[in-house]
């Protein structure tokens, strides 16, 4: 039964195109950009303020693309799940499989497979392509600490396209679910993490948390109460409660 | 007699779906039956198409319960082989081949590929099976939905509206497709709002209006009991035709057109009253009220039925403002 609906959703998602430009983006982008970003970080070493040189985290800043690729995670894992609601294609899903938990999780196991694939596979390229742009500066994958991050990176991007779609299980709407998380993520993440005021709720937001799995040298003043896993669980926390959210709407409304 | 001799029954006992304040539908009990046509017939908005997504489980009724062989849908194990539907509303993402959303319908029920390409040929859509679906025709649409509908092989089939959008060529080939599915011993429930269209092609009816069930019976006896035959006249003497019927106890009522009407097939019986009474007729003739006319006197019999026991005391200039009102009973 499950294994029917798995072998059915992998159909689904390897038939239309939206799979291939979002994940194929989110491979470019968060690769050209650390790429890039290591590049210019390499130059400016010589310039740094000796604390900075301190907390020189080579491996994170080859990560530093991952700020924009997740957006392509965040696109595909809406048009995962909100496609079959804009398309119509969730009446003939729940004819065919009227169990919607069995559906939901199929669809999710699915795109959660190959969101894991893709990332790890980006997150290892982004690590060694970063780490020859940043010449002798570079971190070595042996060095403690580095595997770790560079295997968290991809479970990151694979956690991000979970959350967006339980969120977008809630919502159904593909313009409302990106029209809240793209600009979250984007931004207000962004601003609630780094204003000292709200820096204290921020730094348990998705990503603000989950990223920590991919820094290496602890910045000197950091103060946040996890560490690099603990980060990873408070993301992970957030990904059950939106995809419980998504299971529950998806269960108790019509379809 | 039939693969399907067994089985292939649904059954809604007192479904009722409420949205809101507003009833979609209101405590429907009937059942559907293998080996005939079935037609769901009633106005656009009557809660057919909502019946038939609670049928699927897609809906959940807010009282009531619907079954298919004494199961509710989804207890159903690999449901498509059981029922297939074509729904009114696109139901297929647009940037997927015609074969891919088949496959993939098959994969979850277990059903082999090799019976996606079967589908596709019965419904004459081979030719475009690894075209992006959103291309396609309404007509194009329409086929690609049965195909979906057919895959299961299954016993039951329901279709929502299903001429909607085919050209004349594809109208008979669904016809007939109905009526060979139903004489293979499969259930067949087909909703129109077209009574021309049921006429056609249903064996048995079921009426709804508002939500409610307003019919339940066979073809012939709804003809029989609903095409209201009648004779009527025109004449430069009306008065005194009026007289000599009412004599004969012929009742006629006046038309607005300045015709007279008499029910029932009495035209020898008039021409020659009037003949005998040297009576100038300049017509005579036998009519029958269509099917068409029957639906529409029916389902606005059930409205007119609601209003009063709606606002019984109300003057009726202001009940007729209250006809859209009645769902705020119950």
């Amino acid at each position: 039964m499950v294994t029917q609906v798995i072998r059915s959703e992998w159909t689904k998602i390897r038939s239309v195109a939206s799979t291939v430009w979002t994940l194929s983006l989110a491979v470019v982008v968060t690769i050209a950009l650390g790429m890039l970003i290591s590049a210019l970080s390499k130059n400016e070493f010589a310039d740094m303020s000796r604390r900075d040189q301190a907390s020189f985290d080579p491996t994170f800043i080859s990560f530093a693309g991952m700020g924009l690729g997740q957006l392509a995670m965040i696109v595909f894992g809406v048009l995962v799940v909100s496609n079959e609601y804009s398309t119509g294609m969730i009446r003939s899903s729940l004819a065919a499989v009227p169990q919607r938990g069995t559906f939901l999780f199929s669809k999710i196991a699915v795109a959660t497979g190959l969101s894991l694939a893709v990332g790890l596979a980006t997150s290892f390229v982004t690590f060694f392509l970063g780490q020859a742009m940043l010449g002798d500066h570079r971190a070595e994958i042996g060095d403690p600490g580095v595997l770790r991050a560079v295997i968290g990176g991809g479970i990151y991007m694979t956690l991000i396209a979970m959350f967006s779609m339980g969120v977008a299980a809630m919502l159904r709407s593909p313009m409302l679910s990106l029209g809240i998380l793209m600009p979250f993520f984007f931004l207000i993440s962004n601003i609630l993490g780094n204003v000292s005021a709200t820096e204290k709720i921020g730094q348990y937001l998705p990503d603000q948390a989950g990223s920590r799995i991919m820094q290496v040298v602890t910045p000197l003043d950091d103060d946040k109460p996890y560490g690099p896993w603990g980060g990873l669980g408070i993301m992970l926390l957030w990904v059950i409660a939106a995809l419980a959210g998504g299971y529950l709407t998806l269960k108790k409304r019509d379809a | 007699m039939s693969r399907f001799s067994v089985g292939g029954m649904i059954e809604l006992t007192g479904l009722t779906k409420r949205y809101g304040e507003k009833v979609a539908v209101n405590n429907l009990t009937f059942g559907v039956r293998p080996g005939i046509v079935t037609g769901f017939l009633g106005p656009n908005g009557a809660g057919k198409s909502t019946t038939m997504r609670m049928i699927l489980g897609l809906d959940r009724p807010t009282a009531g319960d619907v079954r298919i062989d004494g199961k509710h849908y989804d207890q159903l194990k690999d449901p498509l082989t059981y029922i297939g539907a074509l729904l009114e509303a696109k139901a297929w993402h647009g940037g997927r081949s015609a074969y891919n959303h088949l496959l993939c319908l098959a994969q979850s029920n277990g059903i082999p590929g090799s019976r996606v390409r079967e589908v596709l040929d019965t419904v004459g859509l081979t030719a475009v099976a690894k075209k992006k679906t959103k291309g396609f025709s309404m007509g194009m649409g329409q086929r690609l939905g049965i195909a979906g509908a057919l895959l299961g092989d299954p016993r039951i089939l329901m279709f929502d509206e299903p001429v909607n959008g085919l050209d004349p060529e594809g109208i008979h080939w669904i016809r007939n497709l109905m009526k060979s599915l139903a004489a293979q011993g499969r259930t067949v429930f087909v909703s129109s709002h077209l009574m021309s269209e049921m006429a056609l092609t249903a064996d048995h009816l079921v009426v709804i209006g508002q939500g409610r069930l307003l019919a339940d019976t066979s073809m012939p006896d709804f003809i029989a009991r609903n095409s209201r035959a009648y004779v009527r006249i025109r004449t430069p003497q009306r008065e005194r035709l009026l007289d000599v019927l009412h004599e004969a106890g012929i009742t006629a009522v006046e038309n607005g057109n300045g015709t007279l009407e008499v029910d029932g097939g009495k035209s020898e019986q008039i021409g020659e009253l009037a003949a005998r009474h040297q009576v100038v007729l300049h017509e005579l003739s036998p009519q029958q009220a269509s099917l068409e006319e029957a639906f529409m006197q029916l389902t606005a019999e059930s409205v007119e039925y609601h209003a009063h026991t709606e606002a019984p005391t109300r003057p009726p200039q202001q009940r007729q403002q209250q006809w859209g009102a009645d769902w705020k009973r119950s």
